[in-house]
């Protein structure tokens, strides 16, 4: 029985349901979403190194280190605003970030 | 069963069951050290299709530096994490519906897809044989075709630094701090006063 392509798919896509899954059972804490966003992020690089393993290309591979680049970006910009917003108003619940009413 | 599916097996399952306990854990720091669990064995999976170099990068980056950042931010925020966790389970049939459809859809998809005609044409062929190891093989189309892309990906870091710096820091008033200026200005002129002072008077 060997690794098919279609093994690292499901893996990635479990991966991926559990991050979406993860956004809906914490509506309420920002920094278990943004690991929720981090998970995502990781299924759809398992997704690209597969694809590119597969398909003997190596391309996929240098977007999954672009997609790596953005995602680290994308947690230190997210909780240094958590960390701001943590100090405006001591408490980080989801409902309570309404400063812009909009 | 080969060694080679034997432990894509053990990484793959670790990897979900650590994914299940970061979104479901009671304590924040436990989701945080989950979350290290499931990028190590991610890593394993990167090992095992081939990509050693992205495998180390991922435990480097995500391990070494994002992880790291969010357990500073778990620990360093004075959140009441149980207040937060009220109302939960009331999320879980809606939360739960969409994550079943998405996984029949994803599984749906997975049963009935195939490659187009043109995806045999690759770009970038991964040499086989072992002349290139997948580090050299990387830097060697990274630094020259995709040169432009990898300098966007630079200021794209360099942006997220320069944010969150401004994003954190603050002044505080009242505190006394060097001014070098006026330090390297001073000179005897300026620094020292002569005064005739008047026996028993003072200044």
């Amino acid at each position: 029985m060997t690794i098919t392509l279609g093994h690292f798919l499901t893996v990635a896509a479990i991966l991926f349901t559990i991050g979406v899954f993860g956004i809906f059972l914490n509506r309420k804490n920002v920094i278990i979403i943004l690991m929720s966003v981090e998970l995502m992020l990781l299924a759809v690089n398992i997704n690209f190194v597969a694809f590119s393993a597969y398909l003997n290309d190596l391309m996929g591979q240098v977007f999954a280190l672009f997609v790596l680049t953005v995602a680290a970006a994308e947690a230190a910009i997210g909780l240094a605003i958590l960390v701001v917003y943590f100090r405006n108003r001591g408490t980080i619940a989801v409902e309570d970030i309404n400063l812009m009413k909009g | 069963m080969t060694v080679a599916s034997l432990f894509f097996y053990l990484f793959s399952v670790v990897a979900c069951a650590s994914a299940v306990m970061v979104i479901s854990s009671r304590n924040p720091v436990h989701s945080v050290l989950f979350l290290i669990l499931t990028f190590f064995n991610a890593a394993g999976l990167f090992i095992l299709a081939g990509a050693e170099f992205l495998a180390l990068i991922l435990v480097v980056v995500y391990v070494g530096a994002v992880a790291v950042l969010f357990l500073f931010v778990v620990m360093m925020l004075d959140v009441d994490f149980t207040e937060l966790r009220r109302g939960m389970l009331s999320y879980l049939p809606i939360g739960g519906a969409i994550g079943v459809i998405l996984l029949v859809e994803l599984i749906l998809v997975l049963g009935s897809w195939h490659f187009s005609s043109g995806a045999g044409a690759v770009s970038e062929p991964i040499l086989a044989g072992g002349k290139t190891t997948n580090t050299e093989a990387l830097g060697l189309i990274l630094y020259t075709k995709n040169f432009f892309y990898f300098q966007v990906a630079g200021l794209v870091l360099l942006v997220a630094m320069i944010g969150a710096i401004v994003l954190t820091l603050r002044h505080k008033q009242g505190v006394k701090r060097q001014n070098i200026a006026d330090q390297v200005a001073r000179n005897p002129a300026t620094a020292i006063e002569v005064r005739q002072v008047k026996p028993g008077q003072g200044i």
